[in-house]
């Protein structure tokens, strides 16, 4: 700041970034961006979405049209198809690129919708106590007693498969863990004393808990989000993987990889290229974890 | 004792019990007539309303339900749209996967509370850091792509290792256990990783307290220490640990049973799904969900044996 700045304006400037300091969301991203291994994993992260989000214009092939402008079966990587071709002519490099986009969409969705509706959930089992809460939480634990895939399996049967049912799917799967998590963070924050000021100036418990517990509840959930997503993708490629994802042409990397794994002999690169954008971003998505948990826990947070 | 073996069998019944609803509404929420997609296109009024009876579909819901438990509990597990049991394709796909799933535990017990022994006992030494290593690569990366990856190099590149396909534990034991080891990889390394951390931790942890500083006062050599003294308490939580991950490891074994085309219940399900054959979906997941529920609370139960702190809970 510079001398020259009036000293009316300075005052409000000053409260100004205090406020935006004390918001515990800001604090956090500010906190991830510090830490080496969260810088790194945001770049990576943004790297993979802007490599997505432009797949249409870094690739000049259509990922799901066959001989494109004349190519071969099993080309290996080159200048013009740096990640080769597949068993019937399409681009690799585009179908990794198309692939990854899908796979994220689903996740990403999936883990949006499913967070906001376990939160909730758990917010208002938690907030309510008594019966509502043991019911919910009855549900929730059998919920989690199935096994996440099987219970993606179920809930596919019942819809059919395709990439929007695969959201759907993965996103039931993550509500039992939010709400558990969501639950656990209100039965803290109720009892505080700026919960029983609301209350006392009559507000509501839908203001309360939505307006004034849900800002310092919702922070320490932001690891659960980031491992979240992590393994959004892994059981939306798993799923996929199994042929329950979505249908034949339009690629993603559960699929990508299963039809690899029939031309392993023929072309490792097949396989090769959408296993390491996986692991690449499965890598960003777990170091991005780490700092979350850094910077809103206290007990995690590195010991410089 | 006997209190604590009732408390945790009474916690079991209602997510048995919520679980089993919820994958006997699978075959009711499939969208239209349960009876028409079942008999397949082809089939004639008649033979939908036949089959309609045959499900007792004209009943109520709660009757239904309470019907088809009776008969899984007297072992009927209905038949698949070709018509055959499905206990049948239950016995002829199971030996597969179990087999699959006790390699991957064998695995994961010889290579993971091992190195979690060491590691926990000579913390930053090259055991935790082997430890960290493997930790890295096998927690970060999802089994399947493991599989695909070993699938890759020590199947096609090296021909070390058969390709795909099973081969019965009695019949032949080399070539089935030679068919058993990258699968068992691929699905136990997770495990193992879990193990270890877990196993470290718990090592760890107990080689600061009293009880071990007397065991090496008093002389005791360093691998007496921790095999008699250490290890004793350090593995009563790794027990359970164990046997928890035994949903993951199920799950787990229907997609590697796919990347290695294992024939099991993995394949099963699966082409179930694809054929829209939903008394075999249904039948399967209830086998997998019972199975799950069972080893989740004899766990519960042995932890309680082993640790009589945890029965007053």
């Amino acid at each position: 700041m510079t001398e020259a700045t009036p000293l009316s304006t300075l005052g409000r400037e000053s409260w100004r970034v205090r406020k935006a300091h004390e918001s515990m969301l800001f604090a956090t991203v500010e906190r991830v961006l510090r830490n080496p291994l969260g810088l790194l994993a945001v770049c990576g992260l943004l790297i993979i979405l802007m490599a997505t989000l432009g797949a249409g214009l870094l690739s000049q092939y259509s990922p799901t049209d066959q001989a494109y402008r004349g190519a071969a079966r099993y080309l290996a990587p080159s200048l013009d198809h740096p990640f080769g071709t597949d068993n019937v002519r399409r681009d690799m490099f585009s179908r990794t690129l198309f692939g990854l986009r899908n796979s994220l969409a689903v996740s990403l969705a999936a883990v949006i919708f499913g967070s906001l509706a376990g939160i909730s959930l758990g917010f208002i089992s938690g907030y309510a106590g008594g019966w509502t809460d043991a019911i919910m939480m009855r549900f929730v634990d059998a919920m989690l007693a199935f096994p996440g895939l099987l219970a993606a399996m179920a809930i596919l049967t019942i819809l059919g498969t395709g990439l929007v049912n695969l959201a759907i799917a993965i996103a039931v799967f993550n509500i039992p863990a939010f709400a558990r998590l969501s639950r656990a963070q209100v039965l803290v924050e109720k009892n505080r004393d700026y919960v029983f000021a609301s209350q006392a100036i009559g507000a509501g418990p839908a203001r309360i808990i939505f307006r004034h517990i849900s800002r310092n509840a919702v922070p320490p959930l932001l690891t659960q989000v980031a491992l979240a997503i992590n393994s959004a993708i892994i059981l939306a490629a798993a799923l996929s993987f199994l042929g329950l994802g979505e249908k034949p042409p339009e690629p993603s990397l559960g699929s990508l990889l299963n039809d690899a794994k029939s031309h392993l002999r023929e072309a490792w690169w097949m396989a090769v290229f959408p296993a390491a954008a996986m692991a690449f971003l499965l890598l960003c998505l777990n170091f991005l974890a780490d700092a979350v948990n850094e910077a809103t826990s206290p007990y995690a947070r590195r010991k410089v | 004792m006997i209190a604590f073996v009732l408390r945790r069998l009474l916690q079991g019944i209602p997510v048995l019990v919520l679980a089993s609803v919820a994958v006997f509404l699978i075959l009711r929420l499939v969208p239209g007539d349960p009876a028409v997609s079942l008999a397949g296109p082809d089939a004639t009024p008649d033979q939908v309303a036949q089959i309609r009876q045959q499900l007792g579909l004209d009943d109520s819901l709660p009757v239904q339900y309470a019907r088809w438990v009776g008969q899984l509990a007297r072992g009927d597990l209905g038949s698949s749209i070709r018509g055959i049991e499905v206990s049948r394709l239950l016995k002829d796909s199971m030996p597969s996967t179990i087999e699959l799933a006790i390699a991957a535990y064998l695995f994961a017990i010889a290579v993971g509370i091992p190195l979690g022994v060491m590691a926990g006992a000579n913390p930053r030494s090259g055991w935790d850091w082997a430890l960290s290593l493997f930790t890295l690569m096998s927690i970060g990366i999802p089994s399947f792509l493991t599989g695909i990856l070993l699938l890759w190099v020590f199947g096609v590149e090296l021909g070390w290792f058969p390709t795909s396909g099973r081969i019965s534990l009695f019949s032949n034991p080399g070539a089935s256990i030679e068919h058993l080891i990258l699968p068992a990889y691929a699905l136990g390394g997770n495990l193992a990783a879990v193990l270890g951390r877990y196993t470290r931790t718990s090592v760890a942890e107990i080689m600061g307290q009293d009880f071990i500083r007397t065991a090496k006062s008093k002389g005791l050599a360093q691998h007496a220490v921790i095999i008699r003294h250490a290890l004793r308490n350090a593995l009563v939580p790794v027990i359970t640990i164990t046997a928890l991950q035994i949903g993951a490891v199920l799950a787990g074994a229907v997609v590697i049973e796919q990347v290695f085309t294992r024939p099991g219940m993995g394949r099963l399900i699966v082409e179930a799904i694809q054929n829209r054959d939903y008394v075999v979906v249904q039948s399967t997941l209830i086998v997998l969900v019972v199975i799950f529920v069972v080893v989740n609370l004899s766990a519960d139960l042995a932890y309680g044996f082993l640790d009589p702190r945890i029965r007053r809970r």
